[in-house]
């Protein structure tokens, strides 16, 4: 099968700064057979920009053009990175034009996506980065004048000096600006001068992404470039033998490559290669353990009744409080297995020649990719380049470089540059999942209903430390008992969107609703007499700012009317993660006879807020995940193979599934923080908790639609 | 293997394929035109939704060699300049995060509003019902399309 010729070509263009910074590669794809006024007005402009630092370059007409360096996948860190440089900077953001950086170690650190961290991290360098060129063009503009600089003002990208009636763009100032040295130290604005920050800026991809142009590393594509899929083996075993016969016989397949206990079938486009991979004939053995999903509910159980746990905190004397107590409070929940399932699947263009290695593709760290290439091959990070692709999702599976191996392998292997693609069925079942878990929650209660013992026991597979253990309720409890034990298991597991919390936080949260229940107190009251007590008197160190804590709370129970209306059965949750708080109130309405989840109202603490419009979207998105994953997700296993193996049986969240999400923020006055986790943490256990008032069943493991507590709920979801 | 002459945006173009191929990977790996997108395969998310004579079809299933004269419509033709009203809605509400699913999205919305001009909020719930997105922008998803409608 040949490919037909295409209508366009894309051209790479490596484009050289003209003055000190040193090389800038940017990648331009231009579109096959539609207008390239966009892509080519960039184009113009980087061809005369001066390199300011690395973040940013002005071009003698004024445009902007900025560096983003960190992956975007959804976060809008390619919108809200530069509005930062831009504030300092004060230009024009309609002269702003944003790129996507490649791997520099050089210029950036910390250059992926991963932990919420992206903001936090760079808030300061991007304000300096914008203050820095500001500083430089106001000198330029000083020196051109012959007037001081303390008298020039900017505003929105133009320079003036009010006394003499001069002003200018940047653009005019740029050669001379390009020749000063830049200052040691910077003012940066005051926050309340702020005219960028704080407003809703629009996605700066937007028109590519409405009109399809390629951006995604799915849609890369070289002349002469083969494609490749994979077969990989079940979780817990290795090729025995493996007849390719058939699959090689498949118009269009070129070749078939096995590496390690993989089989890539290798082609000239990608239909022949979904035929081929099916006509694999591989049988596999055992080589470790080949689990299933009974397993590990029996592994769970016995481990937490007699496995080695590994004590993360400890505060007075537990055993002495659960004697004296009043009341105890026990339950166990569990949640299982999840693939990323981000929309785009995993693939990876590589083309490795001699010691040299070129990798361009979609992951949330780059650097990895780098160094697990450096690796494989034997050769210097620094003979190898990565291009950083708009990422279709990633939801922490793109934190790996598994796809990144298979297609530095093929590539070696057939000594030709290759894009990897993994269809569905490859995500779902070689995924890097998030690990099943189990907790055990016991709380003692005194004579008052207060809570003067606290214990928490997770089990998890490859889960490291399954607690948080500095979080809240430590800190707030007299006496606490945190251990961890994590099972071995031979099924990869992975980073998944807010690690660890995005089930604890469910499991306490819901055990908390139990405890409020057992001590006769409302679950606003309980928690603010906890956060007191944590206020006042802190029992031992806290992960947390129990103020913010407060304030979330008291403000998700104004805006949801906590309390008010009787015909509405509510469910709280709060939660801290990743640097951001987050309280949730599900209302559940007795709509016709059916119990109906009617919304949801978030209340954030994530510092400053830089773009309200994607801060309201990692919201609702947080929620939207939190809950689809909560409700109907499930991921099986049999001797090592995932039951669900497309979107037909794993099932995820849809429009009509969701409910209205109102979403408010509150300025603690604080740096910004990130934005990309928090909110889903809590979300599962608002939904579980209203579900409770409304109903009387507690849902103890997800998904709660296949819990035999909720098998004759008819839950209504609404939107208004 | 088949030579095919197919009526995709307005023009013909002639692909040498086999039969089964799915138009999703004639479009992607044959014509380059890749705003259509490969996510599930199954006809389960909609990502690879094109315009089959106007009605929306996922590409993912549909065999090249069933095509025929229909006329067949991208992201990439929807509208010369990207100013058809839904991508001017998508745009003004600022639907995206990933934007992966999106091409997809617009299309599912368009050959609706096209059949169904004044829909109600559930027949929109309806219709977009059929795509997926992994982001969760569903809120923003509906909200475009009643947008659209208004300024169609």
């Amino acid at each position: 099968m040949s490919t037909i010729t295409r209508e366009g070509r894309r051209d790479f263009l490596k484009i050289v700064g003209t003055t000190a910074g040193g090389l800038f590669i940017g990648f331009n794809w231009s579109s096959c057979d539609s207008p390239k006024v966009e892509v080519l007005s960039t184009e113009e402009v980087l061809a005369q920009v001066k390199n300011f630092n690395a973040y940013l370059s002005i071009a003698p007409s004024g445009d902007v053009v900025i560096y983003s360096p960190n992956p975007e996948l959804g976060q809008n860190i390619k919108t809200s990175f530069p509005m930062v440089v831009a504030e300092e900077l004060d230009a024009d953001w309609s002269k702003v034009r944003v790129i996507q950086a490649n791997l520099d170690t050089e210029k950036f650190d910390r250059q992926l996506t991963g932990g919420s961290g992206a903001m936090p991290h760079s808030w300061e360098r991007l304000r300096k980065a914008g203050a820095t060129a500001k500083y430089v063009l106001v000198a330029a503009a000083a020196q051109t004048w012959n007037v001081p600089a303390e008298e020039i003002t900017v505003e929105s990208g133009i320079i003036s000096h009010k006394e003499s009636g001069k002003s200018g763009h940047f653009g005019e100032f740029v050669e001379v600006a390009s020749t000063m040295s830049a200052p040691e130290e910077v003012t940066l604005k005051d926050k309340k001068d702020f005219k960028i920050i704080g407003t809703p800026v629009k996605n700066v991809d937007a028109k590519e992404i409405y009109t399809g142009k390629p951006m995604y590393g799915l849609d890369f594509y070289r002349e002469g470039m083969k494609h490749a899929m994979i077969q990989r083996a079940p979780f817990g075993m290795k090729i025995k033998s493996m007849d390719d016969g058939a699959a090689r016989g498949v118009s269009g397949v070129t070749d078939v490559v096995t590496f390690g206990n993989s089989v890539a079938v290798v082609g000239t486009s990608t239909w022949p290669l979904l035929k081929a991979k099916k006509l694999l004939r591989i049988e596999y053995e055992a080589d470790g353990n080949v689990e299933s999903t009974a397993d590990h509910d029996r592994i769970f159980k016995d481990l937490l009744e007699n496995g080695k746990a590994d004590v993360r905190r400890k505060d007075g004397n537990v055993d002495k409080a659960f004697k004296t107590a009043a009341k105890v409070v026990e339950a166990e929940y569990q949640c299982p297995f999840l693939a990323h399932s981000p929309m785009e699947p995993e693939n990876f263009f590589a083309h490795v020649q001699g010691d040299r290695c070129e990798l361009i593709g979609p992951t949330q760290t780059p650097d990895r990719a780098r160094q697990t290439a450096a690796q494989i091959l034997g050769i210097p990070p620094e003979n190898i380049t990565v291009e950083i692709t708009r990422l279709g999702g990633g939801f922490g599976r793109r934190l790996r470089a598994d796809y990144v191996e298979e297609a530095v392998e093929v590539s070696r292997a057939i000594n030709g540059p290759v894009k990897i693609v993994w269809s569905r069925e490859d995500e779902l079942t070689g995924g890097a999942y998030r690990p099943a878990v189990r907790y055990k929650f016991s709380a003692a209660l005194d004579n008052a209903g207060n809570m003067i013992g606290y214990k928490l026991k997770g089990v998890g597979m490859n889960a490291g430390n399954t607690t948080r253990e500095n979080n809240f309720p430590s800190g707030a409890v007299e006496n606490v008992l945190i251990e961890s034990i994590s099972y071995d298991s031979s099924i990869t597991t992975n980073a998944w969107r807010a690690p660890i919390t995005n089930f604890l936080a469910y499991a306490e949260q819901s055990f908390l609703d139990e405890v409020a229940l057992a001590a006769g107190k409302d679950p606003v009251q309980l928690r603010l007499e906890l956060y007191e007590k944590a206020k006042n008197n802190p029992v031992g160190e806290l992960g947390y700012n129990v103020n913010r804590m407060i304030a979330v709370t008291k403000e998700v129970a104004e805006k949801s009317n906590w309390g008010k209306n009787p015909n509405v059965k509510q469910g709280l949750s709060v939660y801290f993660s990743h640097r951001s708080y987050v309280a949730q109130v599900a209302d559940i309405e007795m709509d016709g006879g059916s119990p109906t989840l009617k919304r949801i109202t978030a209340v954030t603490d994530c510092g400053m807020v830089v773009n309200p419009t994607g801060a309201n979207h990692q919201v609702r998105g947080g929620i939207v995940d939190g809950m689809g994953h909560a409700m109907y997700t499930n991921l099986t296993f049999e001797n090592g193979v995932p039951k669900q193996k497309n979107y037909d049986s794993y099932r995820l969240i849809r429009l009509k599934e969701v409910p209205e999400i109102n979403t408010h923020f509150l300025d603690s006055g604080f740096d910004p923080t990130g934005l990309g986790e928090p909110a889903l943490p809590p979300t599962g256990g608002a939904i579980a908790n209203a579900i409770f008032a409304a109903t009387g069943r507690r849902l103890r493991s997800q998904p709660f639609i296949e819990q035999k507590e909720f098998s004759d709920i008819k839950l209504e979801i609404k939107r208004t | 293997m088949a030579t095919l002459n197919l009526k995709i945006n307005g023009k013909t173009h002639t692909v040498d394929v086999e039969d089964d191929t799915p138009l999703l990977w004639v479009l992607r790996d044959h014509l380059g035109l890749v705003g259509t997108k490969y996510s599930c395969g199954i006809a389960q998310c909609g990502a690879c939704t094109v315009h089959l004579n106007g009605n929306a079809t996922f590409s993912c299933v549909t065999p090249v060699s069933s095509v025929g004269n229909s006329e067949v419509t991208t992201i990439e033709g929807l509208s010369e300049n990207g100013d058809h009203p839904v991508q001017k809605a998508w745009e003004e509400i600022d639907v995206a995060q990933c934007g992966f699913c999106q091409p997809g999205q617009i299309m599912q919305a368009a050959a609706f509003l096209k059949n169904n001009p004044s829909p109600s909020m559930e027949e929109i719930d309806n219709a977009m019902n059929r795509n997926i997105c992994r982001c969760g922008t569903y809120h923003k998803v509906r909200e475009a399309v009643a947008q659209a409608a208004k300024t169609k």
